[in-house]
């Protein structure tokens, strides 16, 4: 098993781009995790700011320029990267884990439970998401906790599908059947013998979608209906300094996006590649 | 196959049921819009005889009853701030929006798909790697980025092309005329940039695999030309799946159009939407997702039955 994981990694690191990938995704991770350190000033700590360095353009003082409040835009980019990242990674493991385990059940058992369950995904995945998050969240208002909510509503279908098709085919092959003659409980055969062969597929799936939910996170934003205004993430970064385009403050809209792109294609790279290395298709 | 077409039938109006009841739900929980139609200084009785001429006093029940058996009759109700017909206010802004996801969808198809062969057949060339690329950034760009991008460059600093509104319209749509043209230009590319990616990316993986299948091992080893192999018999049984995507794309698309729309302040549907959601103007809000829900059961429904044609696997 050792060897097995040695020879995935070593394989992931053959492609530059998605070490490159890798690594960018770290760094940005390590701004996220502790921007204190890094950010040249508390951009929420109103005794820091001071107005008449309101709409600085880029120089050596800020070096990505300052908003209408004085706000560095650099110290704003990395508390919202962390606010980014931290949406898409909580809703991700929430969703995995209610969309795997209701999808296991779901292809386990078959019968009504099976069809209620899918029933309920297909109706949600004949409706594009955005539209179910936006309609959720105009009704609860801005929130952290919210915004997570409503884009777990809106995954776990994905997960639930994959899930439920890999167990669908697992549970008739010889290794289950026997837990399954040997006496075994069904829920130790579903969660101990064939959830092991169901992980490397929501893997690559949850890589993925990762980059899926930082992008719902900050379009939600975007439009008002996101995070709330005393924790911006990128995405109302990008919404705030959007409103000051047009007077030529292209600094405060620009460079937010500008992160939130290199965060995104940094995931997609990871996810790429670990799709690429998992898909046994692709290898011959 | 009759059988089938009306078991997916049925499914559709289930589903169409649902969707009805749970958005009635959902926004008669949210709330009523009277207070904010009434001025401020409106006195408490106003308030109540709102209520009643609304009909918002009765139950839930009472209330869904009279929406469905309306709704029967074709009649949504009438929007709490414009006074009219909800459907009418939503049909009367579809094309707009139909036109602005119709477009982009062809613009996606038409320079996806050669672009995802052209990577496939040589997945390692230079070009290829830089078609990946583009297409990675594609679809790792959200749409409301694309947009104000393309805002910053093309209105704020170069000023060529308008920011907002459709420009002239001829007969129903902006495509006709030159100024229609220029409105279309950003609106478009902004929302056509991640389904090109997402089409190139799909037909790329398609092709690949359908490539390393046996059957096009023995077409080339009977002296098939490669040409027809990968033009004839790869790209036919790549495109099967991709039919279904961009059947449920579309509907991805039009969503979308809620981002594009508040971006460019194209007067479709999506930027109503957003005003009616602010508003708690429950009978657009309703009309709005009923509407759209429709477009989407039924591309659903005819995406399926069309792939039981095309692909003899799956014909009933």
């Amino acid at each position: 098993m050792k060897l097995f994981k040695n020879e995935l990694l070593i394989e992931y690191f053959e492609d530059k781009l998605a070490v490159v990938g890798l690594f960018v995704f770290t760094l940005l991770c390590i701004f996220a995790l502790a921007p204190a350190i890094f950010s040249p000033q508390n951009p929420y700590d109103l005794a820091q700011l001071f107005l008449e360095n309101s709409f600085q353009g880029p120089n050596q003082n800020f070096l990505l320029g300052t908003d209408e409040q004085g706000r560095d835009i650099l110290s704003a980019i990395m508390y919202g990267l962390r606010v980014s990242l931290y949406v898409g990674l909580a809703s991700t493991i929430l969703s995995v884990i209610i969309g795997f385990s209701l999808g296991l059940i779901s292809g386990y058992y078959g019968g009504w439970v099976d069809t209620i369950i899918m029933r309920i995904a297909d109706i949600q995945l004949s409706f594009p998401a955005i539209l179910i998050a936006l309609i959720i969240m105009a009704l609860w208002g801005a929130g952290i906790g919210k915004i997570i909510i409503a884009i777990t509503i809106v995954n776990w279908v994905y997960y639930a599908r994959t899930a439920r098709g890999v167990v669908l085919s697992e549970k008739e092959k010889d290794y289950a059947q026997s837990a399954k003659a040997l006496g075994m409980r069904n829920f130790a055969i579903i969660f101990r013998e064939i959830m092991p062969n169901v992980t490397a597929p929501i893997i690559v799936i949850a890589t993925v979608r990762i980059a899926n939910a930082i992008i719902l996170e900050a379009t939600l934003s975007f439009l008002g209906l996101g995070v709330p205004i005393t924790e911006p993430s990128l995405g109302s970064l990008i919404a705030n300094g959007y409103q000051v385009l047009f007077s030529g403050y292209w600094w405060t809209s620009v460079f937010p996006g500008i992160i939130l792109m290199v965060l995104i294609i940094s995931i997609n790279l990871i996810g790429d590649r670990t799709r690429d290395i998992m898909n046994p298709r692709l290898k011959r | 196959m009759t059988k089938y077409i009306l078991n997916r039938l049925f499914h559709s109006t289930l589903v169409m049921f649902t969707i009805s009841f749970i958005v009635f739900f959902i926004m008669f929980k949210a709330g009523d819009p009277v207070e904010l139609m009434l001025p401020p200084d409106a006195t408490q009785q106003d308030v109540v005889e709102m209520r009643a001429a609304l009909g918002l006093d009765k139950s839930f029940i009472v209330q869904y009853q009279k929406f469905l058996s309306n709704v029967a009759e074709g009649n949504l109700g009438n929007s709490f701030i414009y006074g009219q017909p909800a459907l009418d206010i939503v049909f009367e802004r579809l094309p707009a929006t139909m036109e602005l996801a119709v477009i982009a969808m062809i613009v996606s198809i038409l320079l996806g798909i050669p672009l995802g062969i052209i990577s496939s057949i040589k997945p390692n060339s230079i070009l290829s790697r830089i078609i990946m690329f583009f297409s990675l950034a594609g679809i790792s760009v959200p749409v409301f980025w694309t947009g104000m991008i393309l805002v910053l460059i093309f209105s704020v600093i170069l000023g060529v092309l308008p920011s907002s509104g459709r420009g002239e319209v001829y007969l129903f749509t902006s495509a006709f005329t030159w100024d229609g043209i220029k409105h279309l230009i950003m609106p478009v590319i902004t929302l056509s940039v991640f389904q090109l990616a997402l089409i190139l990316r799909l037909t790329r993986t398609g092709m690949m695999e359908v490539l390393m299948q046996d059957y096009i091992k023995l077409a080339s080893a009977k002296g098939v030309p490669r040409k027809v192999i990968v033009y004839y018999h790869a790209l036919k049984n790549t495109l099967i799946p991709l039919i279904t995507v961009i059947g449920i794309q579309f509907g991805q698309l039009v969503a979308f159009t809620i981002v594009t729309e508040t971006i460019f302040a194209w007067p479709g549907t999506g930027k109503l939407i957003i005003d009616s959601i602010q508003n708690l103007d429950r009978p657009i809000v309703v009309a709005y997702l009923l509407v759209i829900s429709f477009i989407f059961v039924a591309i659903n429904f005819i995406v399926d039955v069309l792939y039981t044609f095309i692909d003899p696997r799956v014909r009933v």
